[in-house]
């Protein structure tokens, strides 16, 4: 055994390309195997940061070869594995889930990196549930990229070790002698050259066996950092790529589920089974826990189904209840300010206090892609196909369901038609297994009505955030203070039942003094949280009532409310002080990378122009994810704007221009972190405002895109500015969420600073987008398809 | 059961299957031709967006039994091969010099409606403009709308005739 002495990663960083620091050494295997299989540890062990980060599995500190050697025996069912095939193509199976984040890309980009193979030879895929992985093989918080950025550059380099290893044998000279690029290693003295394909087989091993390797320095990247477009790209621009709706599994007829018109109801019996029975392409009829299962030849007869139903319900988990009573109950659980009294060092002269309060309603996560999943039950067995972020939960729970062993039961992950934590829950992949048995062993294609999704699916909690600064003259030197700054939000409770909770548990080894009495959303809310201002004594609270609703996150928990209302009050204390916002926010912003994202912003979009009444521009930012974020917007909310006649849809102020920057730590592809960017400044307006469902009589009124207002073409800015600030860090930070809290924030300070009013309900247009639509019958509880559509040709 | 008779993607096809039938689940479920996608079932969403006689409609809103056999569907499976041609589309190319798909779930319908757009404002003998950019009605959950915008002119301006 070697002893190596392992170095902080922050130092070896700081000194890459200079003398001084030894190299971090990592420990990996070969396994052994008729063609080169290379293996790293993906481990979830480590501590949370003190900047306070939700995903933040400090995966190099598993690495280090100190760790690696204490634990000898590792258990190699825990390890990633990536393939050298014959054809010179390497493969990896990745533990996560795609679904247009683009980690499919950048794992290949991490791989051809380190492995010095060309990109387009690296192919990833999804990695069905793996339990040996437990808590391993979920994909949320932003958090793939930080996590398997270590463990793949360690599998790839033991990989290129090995094929050296075997070239230098086959060449009979030392490995210090060989040149690899582009997957041909040259032998240098001699000029002759072998492929990783010509090698896999002999690279490999009969035995497993441990191998030490140094990862390359950040200097020396030439494929990582640099922009690339999508590894799909080609096959979801022709059709090609395939959802879980689009995969032909033998016998798996389309199957939809009449669910009840109040939420959570739940059949108590069909009426009219052999009338539906009869219909046209029905094949099959049966009652399930969350409705009445109908299985037809297409789609459009599984909706003619659904629509003749003639269905008894019990009640739902909120019968009787709207908007306004949940609201009643949010603010009769708010937890209190401090006593301003108490206030820390308050000057008694000259204080003021600045309290807002705002409301966050209920919006709808749904992708595009409705909740859907393939499933082939079988009395002994089961296989299903869905887009799932926490395969090992579904596999687990759909054997408790069917009363399988969990080896009984296959799930395969299908790239998603978009998640935003949507898919963090197998709601879809439970109904279609229990579909499949109820309907008598038999496979379906389970797809929920795009009805269902605002009005059974998954949703953002609604929230209260009330805010209390204290501001006074400063005790030293000029101009006013703020000594206190206190932000109390309630929500409906955030169901986390999917298990990230316990990654998020599993992975703070140590919580901050104080946590340990709090809830698991409490310690999520707490650490995802930092207002990020030197603002005195800063408090950010949640508190939970009502676990009635079907909630989660949607590109985010917490932060785009929390900051919305946090950068409010900033702009209501630069006022207080008789300062500009983004002079004030330079001020008292306590850490340099943010400032630099602000005034990137600032002058890019040209902060402090001329405008003209009823139009303003906004800025804010937030940090999290092991990064930061800054968003300068401009609105336009003139009459002319805000009441453009367009059918079906809120119009509404429109954001004019985005102007946006981020400091995400080390960049794997610039181009894929621009484009979630993009997608995240989509939500952001969105959240602000327009999108949001209405909670009346016990259901929720919208159900679907004329209704549930999404940002549209005719909401985004026709220019949308993304900045990507260098970073000497050698980790990547988190993107997929990243994009929302400052883009929602900015675009409320503009709309405050261009109307001269402060909204109290968010999204803004949360009482007018009643009018702008008809609720959908909810027995039936989906809508018929039109049969106009040769009129509407274009 | 009524045979419906069409052309998709340049070859007659005929199902056997009711009148009522909207042609969205006659290709995807029956031809499993499942390019277009379904997004919402009552034309809203634009997901399921393909061309029939060279102009984009909505199949999850029409009826199979209201097709003629001798009208031309094309989907975006068919929008490349249809003249001939063995590679992508200038629209197709467009969005992937963009780097337009994100979950790439809307991307087969925003294509096929930008591709109906360029021909209209050709029809009409002028180019493409911000309001035109405004109006398509497609939905994108993952809020791909800027590279969209940016991917519909770069392809309507390297359309030819014929495209
Ligand atoms: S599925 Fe046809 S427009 Fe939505
Ligand atoms: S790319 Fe996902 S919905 Fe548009």
């Amino acid at each position: 055994m070697t002893s190596t002495i392992s170095s902080n990663l922050d130092e070896q960083d700081e000194g890459a390309g200079v003398t001084g620091f030894r190299r971090r050494r990592f420990l990996g295997y070969v396994l052994g195997g008729s063609t080169l299989i290379a293996a790293a540890e993906l481990s979830f062990a480590g501590s949370a940061t003190a900047d306070g980060i939700p995903s933040a599995p400090q995966i190099p500190e598993v690495y280090d070869l100190e760790d690696a050697q204490t634990d000898a025996a590792l258990p190699t069912s825990q390890l990633i594995q990536i393939v050298i095939n014959t054809d010179g193509t390497a493969s990896f199976e990745l533990p996560r889930s795609e679904n247009g984040q683009g980690v499919t890309t950048s794992t290949a980009m991490i791989i051809a990196e380190e492995l010095d193979i060309a990109l387009k030879k690296v192919k990833v895929t999804l990695a069905p549930a793996r339990p040996e992985l437990f808590l391993n093989q979920l994909t949320g918080g932003s958090n793939t990229t930080f996590s398997t950025y270590t463990p793949i550059r360690v599998a790839a380099a033991i990989a290129r070790r090995a094929l050296l290893d075997a070239a230098a044998n086959r060449f009979e000279t030392d490995a210090e002698r060989l040149e690899v690029i582009a997957g041909v290693i040259t032998n240098t003295a001699t000029g002759e050259t072998l492929t990783f394909g010509d090698l896999a087989e002999e690279a490999a091993g009969l035995f497993d066996r441990e191998v030490e390797v140094e990862l390359k320095d950040d200097a020396e990247m030439t494929i990582v950092g640099t922009p690339r477009g999508r590894d799909d790209a080609r096959l979801a621009v022709t059709g090609a790529k395939d959802f879980a709706m689009d995969l032909d599994i033998a016998g798996a007829l389309p199957t939809m589920i009449c669910r009840a018109p109040t939420l959570n109801g739940t059949p108590r019996v069909l009426q009219n089974r052999s009338a539906i029975l009869a219909m046209p392409g029905v094949a099959g009829v049966a009652q399930v826990s969350t409705g009445i299962a109908v299985r037809a030849r297409t789609f459009g007869q599984c909706i003619d189904a659904i629509r003749a139903m003639k269905v008894s319900w019990n009640q739902g988990s909120v019968e009787g209840e709207s908007d306004e009573t949940i609201l009643a109950e949010l603010r009769r659980a708010e937890l209190p300010f401090t006593p301003v009294s108490q206030v820390p060092d308050l000057p008694l002269l000259g204080n003021k206090t600045h309290e807002l309060s705002f409301e966050f309603m209920f919006r709808s996560s749904a992708a595009l892609e409705p909740y859907a999943a393939v499933a082939d039950v079988r009395a002994d067995s089961a296989e299903v196909w869905a887009g799932l972020k926490s395969p090992i939960l579904a596999q687990q729970d759909i054997a408790k369901m069917l009363g399988l062993s969990q080896e009984q039961v296959t799930v395969n992950v299908v790239t998603g038609g978009g998640s935003f934590g949507h898919k963090l829950f197998s709601n879809h992949a439970l109904e279609a297994a229990e579909c499949s048995r109820a309907l008598g062993n038999v496979p379906v294609r389970l797809m929920w009505h795009r009805a269902d999704e605002p009005r059974q699916g998954r949703l953002h909690p609604m929230v209260t955030s009330r805010i209390r600064a204290v501001t006074a003259p400063a005790l030293i030197g000029t101009g006013r203070k703020v000594f206190a700054f206190e932000q109390r939000n309630t929500s409906v409770v955030t169901d986390f039942s999917h298990g990230f909770g316990e990654v998020i548990t599993s992975t703070v080894a140590d919580l901050p003094a104080g946590l340990g009495e709090l809830s698991l959303s409490q310690t999520i809310f707490v650490l995802t949280q930092e207002l990020g201002y030197d603002f005195g004594a800063v408090t950010q609270l949640l508190n939970e009532v009502d676990s009635r609703f079907n909630t989660g996150s949607m590109r985010n928990i917490y932060s785009p409310d929390t900051r919305v209302a946090a950068e409010l009050m900033v702009d209501v204390l630069a006022k207080d002080a008789d300062k500009d916002p983004l002079e004030y926010r330079l001020e008292f912003l306590r850490n340099e990378e943010t400032k630099r994202a602000l005034e990137k912003v600032a002058e890019e979009g040209n902060w402090g122009r001329r405008m003209p009444a009823g139009t303003a521009q906004g800025i804010a930012i937030h940090k999290e994810y092991k990064g930061v974020t800054a968003c300068l917007v401009e609105i336009d909310c003139r009459p002319g704007t805000v009441n453009r006649d367009i059918r079906e849809a809120v119009t509404g102020p429109r954001v004019t221009k985005g102007v946006f920057a981020i400091d995400a730590g080390k960049v794997i592809n610039p181009r894929g972190l621009e484009a979630q960017m993009i997608g995240g400044f989509s939500d952001g307006i969105a959240m602000t405002l327009t999108a949001s469902v209405h909670l009346k009589a016990g259901h929720f009124l919208e159900a679907s895109w004329d209704n549930y207002f999404y940002t549209r073409q005719w909401n985004v800015p026709p220019a949308l500015e993304v900045h990507i600030l260098p970073s000497d860090k050698s980790t990547p930070g988190g993107a997929g969420e990243a994009g929302v809290a400052a883009t929602a924030a900015a675009t409320a300070c503009a709309y405050v600073r261009a109307t001269g009013t402060m909204p109290t309900r968010f999204p803004i247009a949360h009482d007018t987008s009643l009018s702008a639509f008809t609720p959908k019958s909810f027995v039936p509880p989906v809508p018929p398809s039109p049969t106009n559509g040769l009129k509407l040709t274009r | 059961m009524p045979k419906q008779t069409f052309i998709l993607n340049g070859k007659s096809v005929t199902v056997n299957v009711a009148d009522d039938v909207r042609v969205l689940w006659v290709l995807r479920d029956i031809l499993k031709v499942t390019g277009p996608k379904y997004g919402c079932g009552i034309n809203v969403c634009k997901a399921c967006t393909s061309h029939v006689n060279g102009k984009a409609f909505n199949p999850c809103a029409v009826r199979v039994g209201d097709l003629k056999s001798t009208d031309k569907v094309t989907t975006i499976e068919g929008l490349a091969t249809l003249d001939g041609r063995k590679d992508l589309h200038p629209m197709q190319q467009a969005w992937i010099d963009r780097d337009v798909a994100q979950c790439g779930y809307c991307q087969p319908g925003q294509i096929m409606e930008a591709v109906a757009l360029a021909r209209r404002v050709r029809r009409e003998g002028r180019s493409i403009t911000e309001a035109d950019l405004d109006a398509i009605r497609n939905v994108c959950r993952c809020g791909t709308y800027t590279r969209i915008r940016e991917a519909v002119v770069q392809g309507a301006r390297a359309m030819g005739p014929n495209d």
